[in-house]
């Protein structure tokens, strides 16, 4: 590879046809660093780390010398570049590690009972369906829910489950679809008396 | 956020004295008088003996007692150069030894002219380093240095290590070889385990500080911290937020409860927020908090209750300074309300907050002085922080997402607003996807006690995204009135003159940041003949080649470093360098190792030493 026949004028130099990656051809992945392992920091062979960081630290510096000098203000290509932004590994390993975790080891929301004195928190990936749910719930708290119904809720019974979404508002269970149920699930408090049938007729 | 050590480590700061030397008189021999020296002013237990009292010497003796107050680098690099005993007498007085360069000077040469070191400061990789820009092996070894210093260093009581690898041999001969040791601090170190851990917990008896920061430590499946005896009641610091790993939770509350002179501990974030409940009520001394995860990791047991932590946080007279949250709950934010008042430092940058979230706390924080945080509190969380933080010196802005083409939830609007409500700032850091001169502009003005401005607009060649100006202006402004500023780092789209300004302006700026900038040679030049104090100097991704790089020739020994990547450097122009330089140490980084690279040089990184090149060099490394 010459380096030499590298100009700064924003040529089209077309890096992508002739990057290095980790991918298979045709995976369109951003840069891949030496392998971060923050939950996985095991010892691993220093050679394997080597290997790795400097053949991705090749294409992205094709990739920075290539974007360097861009004077007709065409953007860059968006294919990340190694260390940039200036972010720590460490720092950039702790924001990625919270969403996965996020993904793998589920929904935890705290569930509130109308005059319990206590709070549990509950993880919404372990159950598949509403039924589930509510049948966890009852055994949980030692209470009855009984079942909704699209029409009245939960009428016929004390408790009402109730919770608040993204966005703040209060909805009752089993409004939604299950999974958009998961997803926008903040916390849940199970209502009592008059005020659960209040919501119900909503 | 702790103190930042690195500030505490500047080359600015003037320490207060050294605690008492005690210890030994230790004989020195020089030319052919023999003395007795403690260089301890009215310990008591000086012995000065006279065989015959030359003025020389009591000269001596006096100057000793007298360098031994001086605690600035500076001022003791200065005095020794006066004369030849002046030089001794410095030497023999120095008990904090600061190396900026690992590989500046060897183990062996520094420990024969320091010979009563208590403290030991080394630094070893650049800091671009961080940015997986270095191959992993490529030095900074801890291990001969710990061996130098275990042979003529006996009553060493303190080190502080910056981006060097340290293994776990080294933590324990470190371990076996101080018995008065006390204090350990590892910042962006990595190499060791927590088997090291170990070692250090169970065999430095007078043990008081162990403070790991941002540090990678292999998880060995040591329980590190059961290895504190029971006799370890010393603890004044314990600092793990980097260890990834669970610590037995039991063994660490009884070390908690037996130490009544912690005050400083910070949690990694596999402790939960009940554990930290309990730590904190067996510790209402403390100072120093950081909070682990701020969450609960598992499902309440049955009929258990959440602790009162508003409560737990109340208690908490002391506090001065939060940080951790890094799984945080909201629901929990209001825990602390009780101690924001007293808070000096709160570091929120692994807290992903919105900014209704930190409004509800910053409105209570009228004393911060320091502040990390993470953008998700938008520039509307900035105005918040700006109209309640007065005091505020120190502001740093990270981003959630750390991409090019990312939201950006703040902007100049975040920046103007800190700059017209903190006056007294004198130090940012601030990442964004857009800015404008005005904004720069306005803090140039507005904060004019500015000594660090770092600003990083994270789209490269980015201009103002009002005007579609360069970013000239702005940093311009920066260096023109901000008399006091010593470090910059630059971003967004940059043409040469921008470094014109900071080479006229910039007179007293020491480390400079340079990425994705700049249109020729000139803007490399201007800053090497215009800024005479220049010490660290970063580039990557500029277009400057060998032309600008022999520019600074004249410079080039007065610099610890200067880092350049993805420029246009040859080979052969760096070589020039180097036989015009001899006690320049040229490293040039290959980063393929098979293919031949002809004349390009992909990173060069050089650095003025005593001792030529180093032998530890990795395969992707050569020394020209």
């Amino acid at each position: 590879m010459e380096r030499s026949s590298m100009k700064f004028h924003g040529d089209d130099l077309n890096l992508e046809a002739t990057e290095l990656r980790l991918g298979l051809p045709g995976s369109e992945e951003p840069e891949k660093q030496a392998p971060q392992s923050s939950r996985n920091n095991k010892r691993a062979s220093p050679e394997m780390a080597e290997h790795c960081r400097t053949t991705s630290n090749k294409k992205a510096s094709l990739l920075g010398a290539g974007n360097c000098d861009v004077q007709d203000g065409a953007p860059p290509t968006k294919t990340q570049v190694v260390g940039w932004p200036p972010v720590r590994s460490y720092r950039k390993n702790n924001m990625q590690t919270k969403k996965t975790e996020a993904d793998i080891s589920g929904v935890y929301v705290k569930v509130s009972v109308d005059g319990a004195p206590y709070l549990r928190k509950i993880d919404l990936k372990v159950y598949k369906s509403y039924p589930e749910l509510l049948k966890a719930l009852e055994d949980m708290f030692k209470l009855t829910i009984g079942s909704y119904s699209e029409r009245e809720g939960y009428n016929g019974s004390d408790y009402a489950p109730t919770y608040e979404d993204k966005d703040g508002d209060w909805m009752l269970v089993g409004d939604v679809p299950w999974n958009m149920f998961v997803c926008s699930c903040k916390r849940m408090r199970i209502m009592k008396g008059s005020e659960a049938r209040g919501l119900s007729c909503l | 956020m702790r103190e930042d050590p690195v500030s505490e480590m500047s080359e600015d700061d003037d320490r207060s004295p050294p605690s008492d030397l005690g210890g030994p008189a230790s004989v020195t021999v020089s030319s052919n008088k023999t003395r007795n020296c403690t260089g301890v002013c009215g310990s008591g237990s000086s012995s000065i003996e006279f065989q015959a009292p030359y003025p020389d010497q009591v000269l001596e003796n006096v100057l000793e007692s007298v360098l031994y107050f001086l605690t600035s680098r500076r001022d003791r690099s200065a005095a020794s150069l006066v004369c030849k005993s002046w030089y001794r007498a410095e030497a023999l007085t120095r008990s904090e030894l600061f190396i900026g360069n690992c590989y500046a000077v060897s183990p062996r040469r520094a420990t024969r002219r320091f010979t009563r070191v208590r403290s030991m400061s080394i630094k070893g990789k650049p800091r671009f380093a961080d940015f997986n820009l270095m191959p992993t092996n490529w030095g900074a070894y801890f291990t001969p240095w710990v061996a130098a210093m275990a042979k003529a260093y006996p009553w060493l009581e303190k080190v502080y290590l910056k981006r060097m690898s340290v293994s776990d041999d080294d933590l324990a001969l470190l371990s076996e070889s101080f018995p008065g040791f006390k204090e350990l601090v590892l910042v962006c170190c990595e190499g060791f385990g927590t088997s090291g851990l170990a070692v250090v917990a169970s065999k430095c008896r007078q043990l008081r500080v162990l403070d790991l920061i941002e540090s990678e430590v292999m998880d060995d499946d040591v329980d590190w911290i059961s290895f504190f005896p029971e006799s370890q009641i010393y603890l004044e610091s314990l600092t793990f937020d980097c260890v990834e790993c669970h610590v037995n939770f039991e063994a660490l509350e009884k070390l908690v409860i037996r130490s009544p002179s912690l005050k400083k501990l910070r949690l990694n974030r596999l402790v939960s927020i009940g554990q930290l409940y309990r730590l904190m009520i067996r510790a209402p001394q403390l100072t120093h908090l950081g909070t682990g995860s701020f969450s609960t990791l598992e499902v309440n047991a049955q009929g258990e209750q959440e602790p009162d932590y508003i409560s737990a946080f109340s208690a908490s007279k002391s506090l001065v300074c939060l940080s951790g949250f890094r799984d945080i709950w909201s629901d929990y934010l209001p825990a602390i309300y009780p101690v924001c008042a007293n808070l000096t430092n709160l570091n929120f940058s692994y807290a992903n907050i919105n900014p209704d979230q930190l409004k509800s706390v910053i409105c209570y924080c009228g004393n911060l002085q320091i502040f990390w945080v993470l953008d998700s509190i938008c520039d509307e969380g900035l105005q918040a922080v700006a109209a309640k933080c007065k005091e505020l010196r120190e502001l740093r802005v990270f981003p959630v997402d750390p991409s090019e083409d990312a939201e950006g939830p703040v902007s100049e609007v975040g920046l103007q607003a800190i700059s017209e409500g903190c006056r007294n700032l004198q130090s940012i850091l601030y990442f964004c996807q857009r800015m404008t001169n005005a904004a720069v502009i306005a803090m140039s003005k507005n904060c004019p006690d500015l000594v660090v401005f770092r600003l990083c607009i994270m789209g490269r060649l980015r201009p103002d995204h009002l005007t579609g100006e360069p970013m000239d202006e702005g940093f311009g402004a920066i260096v023109r009135n901000c008399k006091k500023l010593t470090r910059l780092a630059v971003s967004g789209l940059l043409t040469d003159r921008a470094f014109g300004y900071i080479g006229k302006y910039g007179k007293l700026v020491r480390t400079l940041s340079v990425a994705f900038a700049g249109d020729s040679d000139m803007g490399l030049k201007y800053v090497l003949e215009g800024c005479p104090k220049l010490e660290k100097l970063e580039i990557r991704d500029s277009p400057f080649g060998d032309a600008a790089l022999s520019s600074g020739l004249h410079h080039y020994y007065n610099m610890r470093f200067l880092w350049m990547s993805s420029c246009k450097l040859s080979r052969q122009g760096c070589r020039e360098i180097a036989r015009a330089l001899p006690h320049l140490v040229v490293e040039v980084m290959k980063t393929d190792l098979e293919a031949e690279v002809g004349d390009y040089v992909e990173t060069l990184y050089m650095y003025r030493s005593l001792e030529g090149p180093r032998d530890d060099t990795p395969q992707s490394v050569e020394i020209l």
